[in-house]
């Protein structure tokens, strides 16, 4: 593969010891001084990183149909485990102060920037891309991590305000988030479609259980970065697998929210759509939904709170 | 005579000219109904007002086209300024024509006069004049320049606030540039079509507002239509589930604002005279047929008995009668089918544990009453604690925590309203910040106003209503 070529070019200029990535393309093992150690990738729940209890995984291969991985493929009771811990972490990040959301947010691209050969390497051997193509969208996302970050102390200015009402009151109305937000991401562009939708999500303190798309590996990798940024424990969990599977279990699941469609377009979303009728969950429509990078996105997972409070006659 | 009775003042329903037998409005003109037609009567005399027509489904086909016709060829081409004036128009001849409105509300729903002369009627007109002033200012709603009106929208009002809540959906509606069918509840249709009659005096083309009456077959009916843009709805959230479900999978926007069950939250610092009044507004306001009714109240526990007896005192002050005379706090429940509700819920109440306490008031013979209830020694997991009543029926928790008060506060379904008494701002702001509602009122309870955003969190609906959010939900697009 020509990708792999401008890999190995590279490894062989650089530093042995910091060539590992590249040491573990497919085409590089049989040149290797050593055997490399392949990654184990499991369910993203509660912080913790478990096997699926079904014990079920999914074999994942490269372009040319070699084996790459056994990615951890989520049951139901999984998709159970992932809400409670949403649930649960809700309270914290959202009650965490803007700021400080907002520099989790950072870290988070941080972190990944020091992993982009990582995720470069996992979307050249899953989803074909070129190298060239593939940093150009794992830098994309990263960006849009910055992009995000950069609202949580700001969504609050332009979506808020004081309401001039007829009496003697003090009247605020405030954007807050709508809770535990279950996401089928979108199917194509990996990292970066991931991205564009467990980041708005994040922005205003929801939690997420999000079911990736085609980036499985992706989806893992992006899970060890936002294990390492900060994030407490459970507001994102990472439930690979088949979306048809898992999607109406949270689609029913009376204490999820909101149900983020964006990716169920190939799905029976209106099904999908139906079931989340039943506990008057907010739907977000498949694609063309609201588009990525505009406030819209933030808030369409948002509850607008107003406040009232008597003023006292002098 | 006591300092507490009070001789009769019934207001004079001679103001109103109504006729026997009313039509549908679509397209500017009445005309007969498809379905079999329906009498509304007066809740407090069960004596038939007038005659209304059912619309079938060609009917509501046919108020759907008008609306198309009018968004595509007069109120859509139309300069957001005209629009604004058209709506300005209209709160005028509203505040004109406001005791004629009230009095046809007080007789179709059974609320008070004063809460329809001095609530009701007048954020009826406010809500027409400040949608009107945005009419030319859609750019400001936060969508960004140049948002567009979703087309014919579809509404269906309750009969809780008839008038009112026809005002929270045709003024925004209409300020954004769509053409509206609306539906009011088969038990209040008669303020909306003293409605038409106003459109008409404003001179506002034809098909921009249709009205159209009838029972549940109608709404469903309305919201399925596939020429329909966008739909709202305020009612049960059993029927928004059945909304919800009917629009999934089509591009048709939706808001819903439903049911609640407010928990209304009294510290053992909170300035009790008004927590007593607040108290009693929450719950006995227009019956407590009020979707952010403070249906719950979680007192802390130090103070339980002190304010049990001082609202208990306070009940017992509250006049219950003829809704049309002006000294009545409390007037008739809306039918009888909401009436069997309160009184099974009640029971079951009673059956689960509950000490019931009904103010000492005298029910008219005919009509549909209940008087003032509390029930203490509820639990959390009680019915009564749970359902929501739409009924004078206040439940009674303890608290002796703020973590207590939050926690049970937020243990419902629902999250539409809240309340918070208490002189301490810090607490009251820690609070507020927790409560998973979407109305908070603290040291008041249930007001209103067109400026401000109503509208619920988790099973209480999506959506708001009023200020600019209430705007947003009638635009599209934006750059």
């Amino acid at each position: 593969m020509a990708t792999s070529k401008t890999t190995t070019a590279k490894a062989t200029t650089a530093e042995r010891t910091a060539s590992r990535t590249a040491a573990r393309t497919a085409s590089d093992r049989a040149a290797s001084a050593r055997l490399d150690v392949p990654k184990t990738y499991k369910l993203f729940i509660g912080g913790a990183f478990p096997r699926s209890e079904s014990g079920r995984v999914t074999e994942v291969t490269d372009a040319k149909g070699r084996f790459v991985a056994n990615v951890a493929k989520a049951s139901r009771k999984d998709a159970r485990e992932a809400v409670r811990a949403a649930r649960k972490a809700h309270p914290g990040w959202a009650g965490a102060t803007a700021y400080n959301r907002g520099q989790v947010l950072y870290r988070v691209a941080e972190v990944l920037e020091g992993r982009k050969a990582q995720f470069v390497d996992e979307l050249v051997r899953t989803e074909g891309l070129t190298a060239a193509r593939a940093a150009k969208q794992v830098e994309a996302a990263i960006d849009l991590w910055v992009w995000h970050a950069g609202w949580t102390d700001k969504i609050a200015a332009i979506a808020g305000n004081a309401n001039a009402v007829a009496g003697p009151y003090f009247n605020i109305s405030v954007p807050e988030p709508t809770g535990v937000v279950a996401i089928i991401a979108p199917q194509t562009d990996g990292l970066l479609g991931l991205t564009s939708v467990v980041a708005p999500a994040l922005v205003t303190g929801n939690s997420v259980v999000v079911v990736p798309g085609s980036a499985q590996l992706s989806a893992i990798s992006l899970a060890e970065v936002l294990a390492t940024s900060d994030l407490p424990g459970g507001v994102v969990n990472v439930l690979t697998g088949d979306a048809a599977e898992l999607a109406p279990w949270l689609a029913s699941h009376a204490d999820v929210n909101a149900l983020d469609l964006t990716g169920a377009g190939e799905l029976d979303w209106i099904t999908l759509e139906q079931s989340a009728a039943d506990t008057l969950k907010r739907v977000l429509r498949p694609e063309p939904g609201i588009a990525p990078e505009t406030p819209q996105r933030i808030l369409a997972l948002t509850e607008t709170k107003t406040i009232w409070h008597t003023k006292s006659r002098l | 005579m006591t300092f507490l009775d009070y001789a009769p003042a019934p207001e004079s329903t001679s103001i109103l000219g109504l006729r026997d037998e009313y039509g549908l409005f679509i397209d500017g003109e009445w005309r007969p109904g498809g379905g079999t037609s329906f009498a509304s009567v007066s809740p407090s005399t069960e004596r038939q007002i007038a005659m209304f027509a059912a619309a079938d489904e060609g009917d509501v086909d046919a108020a759907v086209a008008a609306a198309r016709k009018a968004y595509r060829t007069v109120w859509g081409p139309m300069s957001g300024r005209d629009r604004g004036k058209y709506l300005f128009r209209i709160a005028r001849i509203l505040q004109e024509r406001a005791r004629e409105l009230a009095v046809a509300e007080s007789l179709d729903n059974g609320k008070p006069i004063k809460e329809t002369r001095d609530a009701d009627v007048p954020l009826v007109a406010q809500w027409f004049f400040h949608c009107a002033g945005w009419a030319d200012k859609l750019d400001w709603v936060g969508l960004g320049a140049g948002p567009q009106a979703h087309g014919v929208a579809a509404q269906i009002i309750p009969w809780n606030f008839p008038l009112l809540m026809l005002s929270w959906k045709i003024a925004p509606a209409l300020a954004a540039g769509n053409t509206v069918v609306l539906k009011p509840a088969e038990t209040t249709p008669l303020t909306a079509m003293l409605f038409a009659d106003i459109c008409q005096q404003a001179g506002l083309p034809a098909g921009v507002v249709n009205l159209i009456t009838g029972a549940g077959e109608t709404g469903s009916a309305l919201v399925r239509h596939p020429d329909v843009d966008k739909v709202a709805f305020t009612g049960s959230t059993a029927v928004g589930r059945e909304i919800a479900k009917a629009l999934a999978g089509t591009s048709k926007k939706l808001t819903l604002e439903l049911g609640g069950k407010g928990a209304n939250i009294v510290f053992d610092d909170a300035p009790l005279d008004q927590a007593i009044e607040g108290i009693v507004n929450g719950i006995f306001f227009n019956q407590g047929q009020v979707c952010c009714a403070g249906s719950r109240l979680l007192v802390q526990e130090n103070i339980h008995d002190a304010v049990m007896d001082r609202l208990k005192e306070r009940m017992a002050t509250l006049r219950l009668g003829d809704p049309l005379d002006k000294n009545t706090d409390v007037g008739a429940i809306n039918s009888t089918a909401q009436l069997e509700r309160i009184t099974r819920l009640v029971d079951a109440g009673i059956a689960e544990g509950g000490e019931a306490w009904s103010a000492p008031c005298e029910l008219p013979k005919e009509g549909y009453w209940f008087a003032p209830t509390v029930v203490t020694g509820v639990e959390a997991s009680s019915t009564i604690a749970r359902e929501e009543i739409f009924g004078p029926v206040l439940s009674v928790l303890t608290f002796r925590t703020p973590d207590e008060a939050i926690a049970k506060a937020n243990n419902t379904p629902y999250g539409l309203s809240a309340g918070i008494w208490s002189d301490k701002g810090s607490r009251v702001l820690a609070v507020a910040d927790k409560l998973r509602a979407g109305v908070v009122w603290t040291n008041t309870f249930n007001k209103f106003d067109p400026a401000s955003p109503f509208g619920g969190y988790k099973e209480s609906g999506y959506g708001r209503e009023g200020g600019r959010q209430g705007m947003q939900a009638y635009l599209k697009g934006g750059k």
